[in-house]
């Protein structure tokens, strides 16, 4: 238990200074709700029309010497890097932050091969270290503290530094800067596609995604299929609200639109410019009209960070690649709902992440939603007694009385079994008192006073 | 005004001075209180858990036991929720579906019935005490209530409002969710608590039972030095 | 090869087939208030964005206001004279030895005053030369008021590597580059380069920082540490 408190209190902590940057930078706005509902049209529009925007984007990207390839799951997308990289001949990859190669699973791929793979992202580096997922979608090693950080360098990587952040940080970047300049591909991600121009963009604040996507002389990007928009204009925008709404900037240190491989009379960037178009079950998500609008999400991050489940029982509980209120709702499409239908039912459903999604997308509704089709699926048997005994129960006010008075009977005597294995009600008291059930109900108080 | 309160199961069995409350506040503004005693769930614990076949048995009795209503008041922001906007929802593409939407456009939570609909604000109740206030969320983010309880509170002689930090962040109630995951709810309650607990204030007012339910129940296991109380118990006071 | 581009196209189009409910209202249309409003494009967001003043000395304003928040650093010179001092100023504290620079109207003029050995980038270059620079020089599209933010194309700024490599990126401009806004910004980009968009274009907003330990902001994780802006007066 002491563990936990520790760990949230570096939850806690962490996101602290977050909430004060964004609520400010979320005042300068002449109207954030507009704002919000503009970037929702502008993804309603994209997604509503997916195939015709994708069409648009790759016919514009492959004019100027892109390749494009739609992979339909994780296994071909995997595939057509891991042939690349053999085709090419590639030793050594240096990766930017990508979600998508996560869910995928491409760096166990990769390295099964004998690939030297190594994420040039601070927090990505770290929990890569440290041999495990990342924590949070835009802050991948928020739960680990300076003093952990400091240990995970100096088992992995030998050095001897003290736990003063910037320290922490120059040995990442010095061991990172050759890395870009050796590497033979660059995987990064994209946080938009532009229909438009034909064009990728990425957000950062670390400038390692420019460097990524600057030296090796490959560079693969992963899209999910939902990431496009319509505009290049679109991006004054969702670029700001991005930024706002998951890191609490007003816009973050890096934001680079790369529409292709260096182009003629150009003087640096990659021969090769290849765009990995994943579905991985999208499609499946977007059949369901209901819940399209989560197809909206730029992976900000921002419903993770109000969410008090994401709070306090971490990034790591939720076993996905996407955590928080986002993660739940989504995983059951992209995973098979049976198996983490559970997600939708953590959650008291208190709507913040709705409330502040950059986007608008309902997400607590759609944990709702998902409920629903579990239960209707397949519904858990005696969850399903339980409520058509509910349902009777309360069709007959008398029997409902009923049930109250022999609770009321048997209340005097709980202290008995109060908290233990044998109490009916243990979920509730082993933290909690429950209230003292009064001598007499309104219905009965209403009755007298008629 | 012919007014149908609607009273939440539990605060019908747990609660009942809260309820009684109302019905004194409404018929002291001069209105006619009405209470239909033969529906006894809106049906949430159902529709939340993802059962709404059986939820809609349950709810049917609702839309239609109060289909002559003039005007139906709750005093609970998440069981007012369930009426004004998921009902709506849950009778959607069924023979109840109408019925249903002219019962979630005259349906209005407590507080925001007496400050928007009856432009009432100023009961003449006396509460001589520190108080904090506890925003439920359906009540919140589902139907945008958040000043109508303090502009009530504000006209209460003697109270101090003191606000507490993350006034709006969950209390980890959520219904069966505070059984289904009784650990994450009571942390996510101590955390409630402990913001409550700075403002030194002497109670925490409400609008949702289902809530203070769950506040007190921690403090009371914990033998902390603060009461809960619903807000209408609040605006009887003398 | 392209995958599987037309399953993949089929089934958006079968899924497409249902109509999902309007943008931000969501299911709940019997409680929809929707007051017109303006469409979500380029030149409405101005209304709902921070707001920029239309004279210039109160967009500079903001813009110092920007560039102090984010540590980036800058000068305002009055003529060609204090920029080149500005610039051989930075050299002799900073103790340069080389310096990646692209050619350009405002780089060839600080070039010929600077007596160190330069990379100059136009014709392609060597990383590792490019890695042993204390600083890098380019010009800009623009700078953007609002948020402090420098615009770079592969075409403005040297390519992709100048900006991001040198420990010290150091950008000439002049006050006419300001513009107010983002959608300013966008909107230059469209007029400028039209159907013939340079390979890649970048928002330079401050010093390459990371906050990834403790949400402690740390400066130059992996771009320049430093960002100066001489900005010309015109």
């Amino acid at each position: 238990m002491s563990q936990d408190l520790t760990h949230r209190a570096v939850i806690k902590k962490a996101l602290g200074a977050y909430e004060i940057k964004r609520d400010e930078n979320r005042s300068k706005y002449l109207n954030w709700q507009e704002a919000r509902q503009a970037a929702s049209e502008i993804k309603w529009e994209a997604v509503n029309h997916l195939d015709h925007y994708l069409l648009e984007m790759t016919k514009n990207l492959e004019a100027r010497g892109t390749k494009v390839f739609w992979a339909s799951n994780a296994e071909e997308a995997r595939q057509y890097v891991i042939s690349l990289a053999v085709e090419k001949k590639v030793k050594s990859i240096i990766k930017s932050k990508t979600m998508t190669s996560e869910e995928i699973h491409l760096n166990g791929a990769l390295e099964k091969l004998g690939y030297d793979v190594v994420e040039s992202d601070l927090g990505e580096y770290i929990v890569q270290l440290n041999e495990e997922p990342p924590y949070h979608l835009v802050f991948p090693a928020m739960h680990l503290t300076r003093g952990q950080i400091k240990e995970i360098f100096k088992r992995k990587l030998g050095s001897d530094t003290s736990d003063l952040p910037e320290e922490l940080t120059m040995v990442a970047r010095n061991i990172m800067r050759q890395k870009y300049l050796t590497a033979d591909m660059g995987i990064s991600g994209a946080n938009f596609g532009i229909a438009e121009t034909g064009m990728i963009s990425i957000t950062e604040n670390e400038g390692n995604a420019r460097l990524t996507t600057s030296f090796p002389k490959i560079h693969v990007s992963l899209m999910g299929i939902e990431k496009v928009i319509p505009k290049l204009g679109d991006l004054a925008i969702l670029l700001p609200l991005l930024a706002t709404a998951g890191a609490g900037q007003q816009i973050t240190c890096y934001n680079t639109m790369i529409g292709g491989p260096r182009q003629p009379g150009e003087c640096d960037g990659p021969e090769e410019f290849h765009l990995v178009l994943i579905d991985n079950r999208r499609t499946e998500l977007l059949a369901d009209a209901e819940q399209r609008d989560a197809l909206h999400c730029i992976r900000c991050g921002a419903c993770l960070n109000v969410c008090p489940i994401f709070k306090n029982s971490g990034g790591h509980s939720y076993g996905t690649t996407y955590q928080g209120p986002i993660g739940s709702v989504i995983t059951p499409h992209l995973r098979g709902l049976q198996d983490w239908k559970h997600l939708s039912s953590a959650s008291s459903l208190c709507g913040s992440c709705t409330e502040v999604c950059p986007v608008k997308i309902d997400i607590h509704h759609h944990l709702l939603h998902n409920r629903r089709n579990a239960a209707t699926q397949m519904p858990v048997w005696w969850e399903r007694i339980a409520f058509k005994g509910f349902s009777i129960a309360t069709a007959n006010p008398a029997l409902f009385q009923l049930g109250i008075k022999i609770a009321r009977v048997f209340q005097p005597l709980h202290f008995l079994v109060k908290g233990t294995l044998f109490d009916p009600v243990r979920a509730w008291t082993q933290t909690r008192d429950l209230p003292n059930i009064p001598a007499k109900s309104f219905r009965q108080q209403w009755k007298s006073k008629q | 005004m012919n007014i149908h309160l609607y009273v939440p199961c539990f605060v019908d069995q747990l609660y009942p001075k809260a309820a009684m409350a109302m019905v004194e506040i409404l018929e002291k503004l001069g209105h006619t209180v009405e209470f239909e005693e033969k529906i006894a769930c809106c049906g949430q614990p159902a529709f939340n858990s993802g059962y709404w076949e059986e939820a809609r048995t349950v709810a049917a009795r609702t839309v239609e036991g109060l289909e002559s209503a003039e005007v139906v008041v709750i005093g609970s922001g998440s069981c007012g929720a369930m009426l004004h906007k998921f009902y709506p929802e849950l009778f959607k593409e069924t023979p109840l579906a109408e019925k249903a939407n002219a019962l979630a456009n005259k349906t209005y939570e407590f507080t925001d019935f007496l400050v928007r609909k009856l432009g009432v604000t100023d009961l003449g109740a006396k509460f001589p005490h520190k108080i904090t206030y506890h925003d439920g969320c359906h009540g919140l983010r589902e139907l945008g209530i958040k000043s109508q309880p303090r502009q009530l509170l504000e006209k209460v002689q003697g109270l101090t409002l003191v606000e507490m930090k993350e006034a709006e962040s969950c209390c980890g109630f959520g219904g069966t969710f505070s059984a289904k995951f009784p650990l994450v709810s009571s942390a996510m309650g101590d955390g409630k608590c402990a913001s409550a607990l700075e403002t030194e204030a002497e109670y925490i007012v409400s609008a949702d039972s289902s809530c203070l339910m769950q506040i007190q129940g921690l403090l009371t296991r914990q033998q902390k030095p603060i009461q809960t109380i619903h807000i209408a118990e609040v605006l009887v006071s003398r | 090869m392209n995958g599987s581009k037309d399953q993949i196209l089929a089934r958006i189009r079968e899924a497409l087939r249902s109509q999902a409910p309007v943008p931000g209202n969501h299911d709940y249309s019997h409680l929809a208030m929707t007051p017109s409003r303006p469409k979500p494009e380029l030149e409405n967001f101005r209304q709902w964005l921070p707001p920029v003043e239309s004279n210039s000395e109160n967009q500079w304003d903001l813009l110092t206001k920007s560039f102090h928040a984010l540590k980036t650093d800058f000068g305002l010179l009055e003529s060609k004279a204090r920029l080149i001092d500005f610039v051989l100023e930075l050299q002799r504290v900073e103790q340069w030895k080389r310096v990646g620079i692209h050619h350009g109207a405002m780089t060839d003029e600080i070039a010929s005053h600077l007596e160190i050995e330069k990379l100059w980038v136009d014709e392609g270059y060597d990383p590792q030369a490019m890695e042993q620079c204390e600083v890098g020089i380019s010009e800009c599209d623009a700078i953007v008021a609002q948020t402090g933010s420098i615009l770079i194309t592969a075409k403005s700024g040297g390519g992709r590597g100048l900006s991001v490599l040198p420990p010290h990126h150091l950008v000439l401009a002049r006050t006419s580059q300001i513009v107010p806004d983002l959608p300013s910004a966008y909107e230059l980009l469209y007029k400028r380069y039209g159907g013939n968009f340079p390979s890649m274009i970048s928002f330079i907003t401050g010093p390459s920082r990371t906050g990834d330990i403790e949400r402690i902001v740390v400066l130059g994780a992996h771009g320049p540490k430093k960002l100066t802006v001489a900005i010309l007066k015109d």
